[in-house]
């Protein structure tokens, strides 16, 4: 593990290295992202052009769930969006590579690619962010900006978790698995952008109980954000992120362990 | 001419092997469809029409988007780029064949097999569970199947273009994510065209992007007629050949440039 420690700022940053080689395309690739973020938000601000509320929510208060529930994606992404590269390491049999090294598997597949393009579009989750802290009108205490820090926390965790249970079930479908894979993580982070009384009962039950994504930044920022939950749950489960992201990450921890097992190479 | 249905045919049957990958495809379309439905679910209780569109409509274009991406396929298309940075370009010019007709054949067989197989399954599983609106005149089926084939051939001539940066940049990515950026927005993909405020309307209609989407739906919802469904539909073949023409243009630039490495 200490091994392990020392080697990842370097893995890290020979990696950095490789992506400034093209200058101008990484240039480009910082502004396409930026467009892109932006195209996520300028969806919902769009939609605020036509009303005031959305569900009983301001533009102010969605910009924060989307900021938040962003930013931590965004930060999971870069520690293991290198994961939509299983289904093809599965395929080709580049994964017994993987398997020979005298390193976790999970830890080598983690830091594949460590991008430094995410970079950008963490600073632009960040400043949108920043702008819905100052409008949604927030008020800012120490508990309040403590939880901030652990609702990114926590919900980065969350996302990272189920990167790494859908990134599994690769190891059964045998590398067709990657469409499915999206649908939990950038379809995850699409819900959570959106507070969960939009969607219908049976869609919330999932993603309050099953896969954990009203802890991203939903309760979390009823708390923060100091109002009413339109759902009536118990005020507690402000205040539970942490453990359901202590749980998600065992649990991711322990199915990884399991696909590894039931691995088999493709032998080409 | 012959050659080029061959590669139309190869287009398609090279998707159609993947199975799994289409139902796994089918699922996460059908997913973010509701994600997105359920959103416009909550804007129309609020408001009864925004942009001309009511609650049914906008239902309608959610499911109708979500089955067209994978025929559109605006994301993730690098095969030229990656051919470009590998050098196997150089066989793939010195072939006899017109270099963007054989794409453009392979491209319209691989649509036609997910206009299919990845278009109508997430559309009929939105229209069980929602109120979605089908068209009244028959001929607008077949006008939207038309606009959809224009979609494809928009989508095609801004990819092959961004393909062919490659040429000059090496590194297909960074171009890439801003013709995605852009495909995905002002496409109306995320947000319908309508709902724009004046100044991004402006953008978006001065654009071929609107083409790949938001003009087939348009047509399926029967939102123009006559003339203005005439103009709507020119303008979408218009972009679809300035594009192509520009691609040529582009690719005899490149010819230029080409330098083979060896090895």
């Amino acid at each position: 593990m200490d091994n392990e420690l020392r080697l990842f700022p370097r893995l890290a940053w020979s990696r950095v290295r490789g992506q400034l080689e093209y200058r101008l395309s990484f240039a480009l690739m910082l502004i396409g992202y930026f467009v892109m973020t932006l195209a996520d938000f300028l969806a919902i601000w769009v939609i605020f052009q036509h009303l005031p509320l959305l569900a009983g929510w301001s533009l102010g208060e969605v910009a924060f769930l989307y900021g938040t529930s962003y930013v931590s994606f965004r930060i999971a992404d870069m520690v293991v969006g290198h994961l939509d590269m299983l289904p093809t390491l599965v395929r080709t049999g580049a994964l017994d590579t993987v398997l020979t090294r005298p390193l976790g598997s999970l830890y080598q597949v983690v830091t594949i690619d460590f991008g430094l393009r995410h970079v950008g579009a963490i600073a632009q989750g960040l400043v949108i962010l920043v702008i819905a802290c100052t409008t949604a009108g927030i008020p800012w205490d120490a508990g309040r900006a403590l939880m901030l820090l652990v609702t990114i926390a926590c919900g980065t965790a969350i996302f990272i978790a189920i990167w790494i249970v859908g990134a599994t079930t690769v190891f059964w479908t045998l590398g067709s698995g990657l469409e499915v894979l999206n649908a939990f993580t950038y379809g995850g982070n699409q819900m959570a952008n959106y507070p969960i009384n939009i969607y219908a009962g049976w869609l919330r039950r999932i993603i309050a109980f099953f896969v954990p994504l009203a802890f991203v930044t939903y309760f979390p920022s009823l708390y923060i954000l100091a109002r009413e939950d339109p759902l009536h749950t118990p005020e507690l489960l402000r205040f539970a992120s942490p453990l359901v992201a202590l749980a998600a990450l065992l649990v991711a921890r322990a199915v990884w362990g399991q696909g590894i097992r039931h691995y088999q190479s493709t032998g080409s | 001419m012959r050659l080029y249905w061959e590669v139309f045919r190869h287009g398609y049957r090279r998707w159609a092997t993947y199975r799994a990958a289409t139902a796994a495809g089918v699922f996460t379309n059908t997913v973010f469809g509701f994600l997105r439905a359920y959103v416009l679910v909550a804007v129309f209780a609020a408001s009864a029409t925004i942009g001309g569109y009511d609650r049914s409509d906008a239902l309608t274009y959610v499911f109708l988007g979500q089955g067209m991406i994978m025929a559109v396929y605006m994301w993730s298309w690098w095969e030229i780029a990656l051919a470009i940075r590998s050098g196997d370009i150089v066989t793939d010019l010195s072939r006899p064949f017109d270099y963007q007709a054989y794409w453009l054949a392979q491209d319209l067989g691989r649509a036609c097999y997910h206009a299919v197989f990845r278009g109508i399954p997430p559309f009929v599983v939105g229209a069980i569970v929602f109120d979605l609106r089908m068209p009244e005149s028959p001929l607008t089926w077949v006008l939207f199947a038309a606009s959809v084939v224009m979609a494809v051939c928009v989508s095609f001539g801004v990819r092959f273009l961004v393909n062919l940066a490659a040429f000059w940049l090496l590194d297909y990515r960074g171009v890439g994510a801003i013709a995605t950026a852009c495909g995905t927005f002002l496409s109306g993909f995320v947000v319908p065209v309508a709902f724009f405020p004046g100044w991004l309307a402006v953008i978006a209609h001065a654009l071929p992007f609107r083409g790949m989407i938001q003009v087939p739906i348009d047509v399926f919802l029967e939102k123009e007629s006559g003339g203005a469904l005439f103009v709507m539909l020119a303008v979408q073949v218009g972009w679809a050949a300035a594009l192509f023409a520009a691609g040529r243009l582009v690719l005899r630039a490149a010819r230029r440039r080409v330098v083979v490495q060896g090895g």
